[in-house]
């Protein structure tokens, strides 16, 4: 059946079997593969993406399910603020060691600081713990997204002063 | 995995999505959200023929509030709840069980109907529903509506009353008569798993009638009835409160070992606490 969204800013029409995941469609149809697919079922979290601004599992979406939808994946917020400053944060505070979990971190990390206020760390922790990083590497992960919520609430205050 | 093939319907009305559901033949499930169903069908535990999408059903997302009900939609999300969009005379209970459901991108999808369709035993809205004296309001085929406590629609582990071409329209929560005090208290092994242990207590302002209930423990939520008569009270010592939880699981949880027993008693006792606190 014919599935047609916004993918990354562009409108986009496919012919998919409805047993299709986003993530399937995503990597497999539009060559797009920075989502990556780690359990399928919903647990890692490495295939984290925005549909229509809120955080999604695309192995638990049908590409059916976006019919009309605006979808985004990490190579779709290249250009975006918000992803600048945790790209910087994530390379200075050492936030990947293998990379695989690295996409779906970097979404969710989007996620929590657009909708929470520099959330400290306790609360990255517990907003990042359906992300799972099997080398580990937590530790980086959390001061990089604290450190960036830092950042993007100072550049707020420093917009509302101005 | 991947999930096995299936046919796919967006249903457009309640009518296209009840006569799919009820028709002969072939095997048809719902969907929701899909948080749980999808990962069933990746891990291929469920083999449907079709999918009956429910997720543009507008009358399934209505939220009103009356005089003495909340009506919540069935596809009212987790995430939605968590966010306060929805009435809450509760007294902040639904926001605090919803923001404790698995993790914040499946919270964005799972359904507050959906969780109570699949009936897993270790689902948080079918206990807190069922404190709350929730009823369904139920649509089949061919214009057919019933309304339905939510005690009664339970059946046991992933069974409800639902006939196949049945859906949850919405859940109509009465409104507390006296400021609620409530206490939740959830055990998991790691943060966003299903609950080994919940309890739900909800009580009726100060010396109101409470409302005790107990999931994760057996195949549905049970109310525990001693020790809902003994926060009731309003005289509860921690003594008197740990033998009515004795009695309540002994008769509804004959066979549970003692790690069990320990671990249900405790959950109770915080929550009991929690509310105390309130």
């Amino acid at each position: 059946m014919i599935v047609s969204f916004e993918l990354n800013g562009t409108r986009i029409a496919h012919d998919v079997e409805p047993r299709e995941s986003l993530a399937d469609f995503l990597r497999e149809r539009c060559r797009l593969t920075a989502t990556h697919l780690g359990c399928e079922h919903g647990a890692c979290g490495a295939c984290t993406v925005s549909v229509d601004g809120k955080a999604t599992r695309a192995c638990l979406r049908l590409a059916v399910m976006c019919e009309g939808s605006v979808v985004q994946t990490l190579e779709g917020a290249e250009d975006d603020p918000v992803m600048a400053i945790l790209r910087r944060h994530f390379h200075e505070c050492h936030a990947l060691q293998c990379g695989y979990c690295t996409p779906g971190m970097l979404m969710t990390a989007r996620d929590i600081v657009t909708r929470i206020a520099n959330p400290d760390p306790d609360c990255v922790r517990s907003q990042l713990s359906g992300q799972i990083c099997r080398c580990t590497g937590y530790a980086g992960i959390v001061r990089a997204i604290v450190a960036a919520g830092k950042e993007i609430a100072s550049v707020g205050k420093a917009g509302e002063s101005r | 995995m991947k999930a096995p093939r299936f046919d796919y319907l967006r249903a457009t009305t309640i009518e296209e999505a009840t006569a799919s559901l009820a028709a002969d033949g072939h095997t048809a499930l719902a969907i929701a959200g899909g948080q749980s169903l999808l990962p069933m069908l990746n891990l291929r535990t469920t083999f449907p023929d079709l999918l009956v999408d429910l997720g543009r059903l507008d009358e399934l997302k209505a939220t009103a509030e009356t005089a003495d009900t909340v009506r919540i939609g069935a596809l009212t999300t987790h995430a939605a709840i968590e966010d306060g969009k929805i009435p809450d005379p509760f007294g902040g209970l639904l926001r605090k069980v919803a923001a404790k459901i698995s993790h914040r991108a499946i919270r964005n999808y799972g359904t507050i109907g959906g969780s109570v369709a699949l009936a897993d035993p270790a689902a948080d809205w079918p206990g807190c529903l069922m404190a709350l004296g929730a009823v369904l309001r139920i649509s089949g085929r061919a214009g057919r509506t019933r309304s339905q406590p939510i005690a009664d629609v339970l059946k046991g582990q992933y069974a409800t009353s639902l006939a196949p071409d049945e859906i949850i329209i919405g859940f109509d929560v009465p409104k507390p008569k006296a400021p609620l005090r409530w206490g939740v208290f959830k055990v998991t092994r790691k943060s966003g798993a299903f609950a080994d242990s919940i309890t739900f207590i909800v009580t009726h302002g100060r010396g109101g009638a409470a409302s005790v209930v107990l999931a994760a423990a057996t195949d549905r939520p049970v109310l525990l009835e001693k020790t809902s008569d003994c926060i009731g009270s309003g005289k509860a010592s921690e003594e008197s409160l740990r033998s009515a939880i004795a009695g309540d699981l002994s008769a509804h949880l004959p066979q549970a070992d003692a790690y069990a027993v320990r671990l249900h008693t405790s959950t109770t006792l915080r929550a009991a606490q929690q509310m105390r606190n309130q």
